[in-house]
């Protein structure tokens, strides 16, 4: 049974319902708390740690996407530490892998960029990891460069969740971790991939794109994802 | 042995060096021109996709990315066994000639003119865009203005002015916009008029050059470009042609894709940018020569009115081979004027507004080769790609590239002539640099040599040991 509660954001009460999370409280009442790895429509996993919020009472930061909201929370969603977490957290996603934003079919239509611009982040202060990676071309029509990928699930979820078809998931741990389809076999012989292109709409940056496109092209339709599940709601 | 090296060649687009060895007599024995910089482009894009190649490969130079987006746009065109839209085609060629125009600009006002305006014996001190300003305002604001006009043409068509998305595999990815026809319209006049204004200028000027006339790069070589099926000058397509030194044809109408059959590639010891020769002839006898220079000695005539009317005074004064490497300079005057006349005829076509500017296609071709003529010269992108397109082989061929042997070679002659190995005057040194600006060389790199370090020069005895140094704004 869901209940009305009293939670207050910066210092404004609102009134939300138990089982909602505090990105979503705030996103209703026109809150803006930065967040990557969360999509709505999705289940959410706090694996970008972008949305984190001060909640008074508690020693540390706590996802905004993750947790939810009881009576009386009071909750901090700016503040210069915040604002210092984000960026390093920014930074350190620009460091693992290899972004160059100016030969990217997704520059200009880029989450990842466009927090990182929001937030000014004018450079990097971490060591790059430089890895090797693959581009994974072997899908008719779409395209996975693993350079780009910041591992934050959606096309996980965007796939397993609305499609049903579960083609990825992650191998690998830590910094070594890297998305995989059907037990490691290229993207085009996944033989549950249905060619929806969910997976790819979901994604926030210019690791899944559709093929052909040149850089800054790749503009995505990420409502789709989101009006789906919402339209399936109650089934 | 002593060695005088010039580090960094003030005014040059990129990073060279020049080596002149001097023997135990202090004369000179050999001179070199280096590129010391690596450019991985053909490692570092195996495994990606295709289509992305022409905005990779835009970033080998902040001066011509125009260039590398054709070339390798072209390439990927031939990946996918399009044939692009007559509208993509004149787009392009538009943007082309732009880049032409704001290039030659580049090269003759703010590169070159300190040198051929103000002499090259002018102190070093003035001999710089602040002399020029002083004493030749009006050339200096032309050539600000012709550059302004041509980066403002591609910034209209393809919205940014640096590194253009615009050019797209398959065409362009957005028609011209009428309004932006109109305005190029109304503004080629001007630009005609200060090209021909520097023309006159110029032609006025180049009879107090005759050293230089004589010394830069004044030897025979062949030459090779790009021309049409008439053998008219063509810049954005055509097939190659390569002529000999006397103006002999020895190689016509060889189709793109078959420019491996005549151009070998050798790699040189002490530089990272390849030696290419005309293949039948071998290496190194096969030298040749490409850019304004070349294109004007294999075209048999430019094919628009007031380049032809140039074409023959400069053919008249010079002779129908025109060999001396000073002559890139009125070579470029003449290319430019070409470029605006054909903007002209390309603008005037209303079937340029046409929106059909794209063809989408997959891989229908495990093989690319795109070839256009860059500011510089002839310019060669040649890909093999997967079934799934991924590159597995990418090959470029860059205009500094085809002259490079040239280039060694005239470093050589203008060092014999005006370095004597006792006394190393500034002018001498300033006409080293000069002649490799002559042939504006662009070294592969993303820095903009506006406002380079200062010019640096080595002398070194027998045994590497520094004798002096002199250092030049
Ligand atoms: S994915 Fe985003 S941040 Fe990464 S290179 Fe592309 S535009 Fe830049
Ligand atoms: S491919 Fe895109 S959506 Fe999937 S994990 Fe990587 S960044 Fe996220
Ligand atoms: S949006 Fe909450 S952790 Fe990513």
């Amino acid at each position: 049974m869901s209940e009305k509660v009293k939670v207050r954001i910066d210092g404004e009460v609102l009134t939300a319902t138990t089982g909602q999370t505090i990105l979503e409280v705030a996103r209703a009442n026109n809150t803006y708390i930065p967040a990557l790895c969360y999509m709505e429509g999705l289940s959410a996993v706090g694996a970008c740690r972008l949305c984190m919020v001060e909640i008074s009472g508690v020693g540390k930061l706590q996802p905004a996407c993750t947790t939810p909201v009881q009576e009386g929370l009071a909750v901090v969603t700016a503040s210069p530490q915040l604002e210092a977490y984000r960026k390093i957290a920014l930074e350190l996603l620009f460091a693992e892998r290899n972004h160059v934003c100016a030969v990217c079919v997704s520059s200009g239509h880029c989450e990842l960029q466009t927090l990182a611009q929001d937030h000014g982040v004018t450079h990097v202060r971490y060591p790059y990891g430089y890895p090797r990676l693959a581009v994974d071309t072997s899908h008719p029509r779409y395209v996975l460069d693993h350079n780009r990928c910041i591992l934050c699930s959606r096309c996980v979820r965007a796939c397993a969740e609305i499609e049903g078809a579960h083609v990825w998931d992650f191998a690998g741990r830590g910094i070594r971790s890297m998305l995989v389809s059907e037990l490691s076999r290229p993207w085009g012989e996944a033989t549950t991939c249905t060619s929806c292109g969910k997976c790819v709409q979901a994604c926030p940056t210019g690791a899944m794109a559709e093929k052909g496109w040149g850089v800054e092209e790749m503009t995505k339709q990420r409502s789709v994802v989101s009006r789906l599940s919402s339209m399936r709601e109650g089934e | 042995m002593s060695k005088i090296t010039i580090d960094h060649v003030t005014r040059i687009e990129g990073h060279g060096r020049i080596t002149i060895r001097l023997d135990d007599a202090g004369k000179v024995s050999d001179a070199r021109f280096h590129v010391t910089q690596v450019r991985g482009f053909e490692r570092f894009t195996v495994g990606r996709p295709y289509y992305e190649m022409p905005s990779i490969t835009s970033r080998i130079c902040g001066i011509c990315p125009v260039s590398h987006l054709l070339a390798s746009s072209k390439a990927c065109d031939e990946i996918m066994a399009v044939r692009i839209p007559a509208a993509a085609r004149q787009l392009r060629e538009l943007l082309h000639c732009a880049q032409i125009v704001q290039s030659h600009a580049l090269s003759f006002f703010h590169l070159s003119a300190p040198d051929l305006l103000l002499g090259m014996d002018a102190d070093p001190a003035r001999r710089n865009i602040a002399g020029l300003l002083e004493e030749h305002p009006d050339a200096l604001r032309d050539g600000i203005a012709l550059r302004r006009f041509g980066q403002q043409v591609i910034e209209r068509l393809a919205r940014e002015r640096v590194h253009p998305s615009w050019v797209v595999p398959g065409g362009v990815n957005a028609p011209l916009d009428p309004q932006a026809r109109e305005k190029t319209l109304a503004e080629i006049p001007a630009a005609a008029a200060i090209v021909a204004r520097t023309l006159a200028l110029w032609k006025r000027a180049v009879s107090d050059f005759p050293d230089e006339i004589d010394a830069f790069s004044n030897f025979p070589t062949m030459y090779c470009g790009l021309v049409g099926p008439d053998g008219s000058l063509r810049l954005y397509d055509g097939n190659l042609r390569f002529v000999g030194p006397d103006g002999a044809m020895v190689a016509d109408q060889v189709r793109p894709d078959d420019y491996a059959s005549v151009i070998g590639e050798a790699t040189l010891p002490d530089s990272y940018l390849k030696a290419p020769y005309y293949l039948p002839s071998g290496h190194p006898e096969g030298i040749y020569r490409v850019g304004p220079l070349a294109r004007l000695n294999v075209a048999d005539r430019c094919g628009t009115p007031d380049a032809d009317r140039e074409l023959d005074e400069y053919r008249s004064r010079f002779g129908r081979i025109v060999q001396s490497g000073f002559h890139y300079h009125y070579a470029r005057l003449i290319e430019a004027t070409y470029a605006l006349e054909r903007m002209q005829e390309l603008l005037d076509d209303p079937a340029i507004l046409s929106t059909k500017v794209r063809a989408h296609a997959g891989v229908n071709a495990s093989e690319g080769t795109g070839i256009i003529e860059a500011p510089r010269g002839t310019l060669i992108h040649h890909y093999r790609v997967d079934d799934n397109g991924a590159i597995t082989w990418a090959n470029l061929i860059v205009a500094t590239g085809h002259n490079n042997l040239a280039l060694g070679r005239g470093v050589l002659q203008v060092a014999q002539r005006f370095v004597d190995g006792k006394r190393i005057t500034e002018g001498a040194l300033n006409r080293v640099s000069a002649l490799v600006r002559a042939y504006d060389p662009c070294l592969s790199c993303s820095t903009h040599a506006l406002g380079m370090p200062a010019l640096l020069l080595e002398l070194r005895g027998p045994d590497d040991e520094l004798l002096d140094t002199i250092a030049t704004s």
